[in-house]
């Protein structure tokens, strides 16, 4: 019928109508693209070997790219990785596991995944250490090390403390929802200064504490294997409130029923925790576990802030390398692909939680 | 059930730990600000306060390096409102293609590793004269504002129906009336406790002044490190930089509660 033809005729907008959306959003855009127009720049002088300490430079392809991956002897070498044995150290083996395990389950696949990917981190491990150029593979284990430590730790106690919060509505649980989200307002920066006057030897209250129980100059963040724990306890501190937060204003968005129905069948309390109370927190845990994980994969500020990236290169992350080689040895080309590297690792580690998380959205409203 | 005492006292128990884990540095912080320089290594509860080490902070540039802080942080969260609030009622409000695409790549600002930014913005920055400057270092942290206000003020914008403006429009309201006096006071509350979130994590950003911020411009994020870095062991005074920098947050905070979980989730979570 005519009338069809002319309502598809009418339904088309007009240009100026279709424009406007865009131009409305182009001014946000320009401001933040024109900062991100240096990404590209970025790019390209990965490609060089541009340094504050000469004036000129010159395009040297790859260079540094595979100079970052891979020591000088590398290419030497790769004929005779073949016969690499199978050793290395649990953590390792457990990281494989873990991320194994996650995405066995996630697709539904055999335990087999699991375990092959066991191997496969811990034969990459062993490979890394032979033929890696030492400093990009130190810095990124020391990314995935702090990320699965601080991240780990903030969301089984952000979920523990804001589930005993929400069991009980007092005066005292009202209090701590509003108190406990203190340390997340503060800077890290600022946080990192606040910790250190607690565990300095002479003057913090936490020496005074562990010599109660006989432990005497604990080093916290001066040796080599207290570190780690001390930058990820300031992370803990500062962040774990953001979970906090999040559980809180799940299990109160919850419905109600479901956990009446339970209740009255007289199922246990882990019963109902595991069947219903996580299935429909997922989204909000997702949240938490995005936000965290991106964040605790570029830490700079808490980690500058306590050693520079010490003792010794302990610390020394993707971020605070690529600092280090632009600004502080001035070989501004050679840091960039550092970062770039962990750009890519993010933006895929992201959009594949976020899409994971719409889906988990999906299925906990019933959709 | 079968519910003894030990379960709900052990409960208790877990959060006053927790509590004092989280609230205890706080408390530190102040106490040691009060104590001079010779009772910090003496003394842990009892000592007598002293304001010496406020009088000895607000003797040096401080209060300037907070200003700065302050007239950054503060334009970068107007800036980031007047550019924000329209493209987020456009993503609430239009369908066209590549909305979606468009909105995760906004979000996808907030991801983006703070040194991959810095590195060649910091050589820009030196070319065309933005090195050290207060508009250098609001541009830059629009990175960190405008994300946050457009996902959050989407949420709101989201939540007004079309009707109320279609009502207006009917009333004969011309667009920016409606605008201006119907959508914007219907999202006023949710405007400005984002705001003031953004503000505070303006506040907090610490990489992007450490680099692109030199000796004329210093937020006092940055201006905190040096009492870290100096080999006098003024602990006092420490402690009172970042008493002075943390508890203006910490109001802000309390200020914000109802909208706290909204503005820290990116408007996912409506709590």
């Amino acid at each position: 019928m005519s009338a069809d033809i002319d309502m598809a005729h009418y339904s088309r907008k007009p240009f100026w109508d279709r424009a406007l959306p865009y131009l409305i959003i182009a001014p946000a855009l320009l401001l933040t693209i024109g900062i991100l127009v240096p990404f590209v720049t970025a790019i390209y002088y990965s490609l060089t070997n541009f340094s504050f300490l000469r004036n000129t430079y010159r395009f040297i392809w790859f260079r540094n790219w595979t100079r970052m991956f891979a020591s000088g002897e590398f290419w030497d070498s790769v004929w005779d990785s073949a016969g690499m044995t199978f050793w290395s150290p649990a953590f390792a083996v457990i990281l494989g596991l873990a991320i194994g395990m996650v995405y066995a389950g996630k697709s539904s696949r055999s335990a087999w995944t699991a375990l092959i990917f066991a191997f496969l981190f811990a034969w990459l491990h062993n490979w890394i250490v032979a033929f890696g150029n030492g400093e990009f593979w130190h810095a990124a284990w020391v990314t995935a090390k702090y990320a699965f430590w601080s991240t780990g730790m903030e969301m089984a106690l952000g979920l523990g403390i804001g589930l005993l919060i929400c069991k009980r509505t007092n005066w005292f649980t009202s209090t701590l929802r509003v108190v406990l989200v203190f340390p997340l307002m503060i800077a890290p920066v600022i946080a990192t200064l606040i910790w250190q006057l607690m565990t300095n030897t002479s003057v913090g209250i936490l020496e005074k504490f562990l010599n109660l129980f006989g432990v005497f100059g604990f080093p916290w963040a001066a040796s080599q294997t207290t570190a780690l724990f001390t930058a990820v306890l300031i992370d803990v501190w500062v962040n774990t409130p953001f979970i906090i937060v999040l559980v809180v204003a799940g299990i109160n968005s919850l419905p109600k029923s479901p956990f009446e129905a339970a209740q009255v069948d007289g199922a246990s309390a882990w019963f109902t925790f595991k069947n219903l109370t996580m299935p429909m927190l997922k989204p909000f845990l997702y949240i938490a576990l995005i936000f965290r994980l991106m964040a605790a994969m570029q830490e700079y500020a808490i980690i500058y802030a306590l050693t520079k990236g010490g003792p010794g290169d302990t610390l020394m992350n993707l971020s605070l390398t690529a600092y280090n080689k632009g600004f502080y040895y001035k070989r501004f080309a050679e840091g960039v692909p550092y970062i770039l590297f962990l750009w890519l690792i993010i933006f895929f580690i992201s959009k594949k939680l976020v899409a994971n998380w719409l889906q988990v959205q999906k299925t906990a409203s019933g959709r | 059930m079968r519910r003894g005492i030990f379960e709900p006292a052990f409960r208790y128990a877990a959060l006053i730990v927790w509590a004092l884990f989280a609230l205890f540095p706080l408390l530190w912080m102040v106490i040691i600000s009060f104590k001079s320089d010779a009772e910090v290594f003496t003394t842990t509860f009892w000592f007598s306060p002293t304001l010496g080490n406020y009088e000895a902070v607000f003797k040096t540039d401080y209060f300037k390096y907070f200003l700065d802080n302050l007239i950054i942080s503060g334009c970068a969260v107007l800036v980031s409102v007047a550019v924000g609030v329209p493209a987020a009622y456009a993503l609430a409000r239009y369908q066209f293609r590549g909305k979606e695409d468009l909105a995760f790549q906004i979000l996808s600002f907030k991801f983006a590793p703070e040194i991959l930014v810095v590195l060649p913005v910091f050589m820009i920055f030196q070319w065309i004269g933005l090195y050290d400057t207060h508009l250098g270092l609001i541009w830059v942290y629009q990175l960190i504002t405008m994300p946050l206000l457009i996902w959050v003020l989407r949420g709101y914008f989201e939540d007004i129906s079309v009707e109320v403006e279609q009502a207006a429009m009917l009333d004969g309201y011309k667009w920016y009336q409606i605008f201006l006096r119907i959508l914007l006071p219907l999202i006023k509350p949710g405007l400005v406790s984002s705001a003031l979130l953004t503000f505070i994590f303006a506040w907090n950003t610490f990489t992007f002044p450490l680099i692109l911020a030199g000796f004329k411009v210093q937020p006092v994020t940055v201006a905190a490190l040096r009492y870290l870095a100096s080999d006098t062991v003024h602990y006092g005074q420490m402690a009172v930089a970042a008493a002075v920098t943390a508890l203006p947050e910490v109001v802000l905070a309390l200020l914000i509660q109802k909208h706290l979980v909204r503005g820290l989730s990116f408007g996912a979570v409506k709590g």
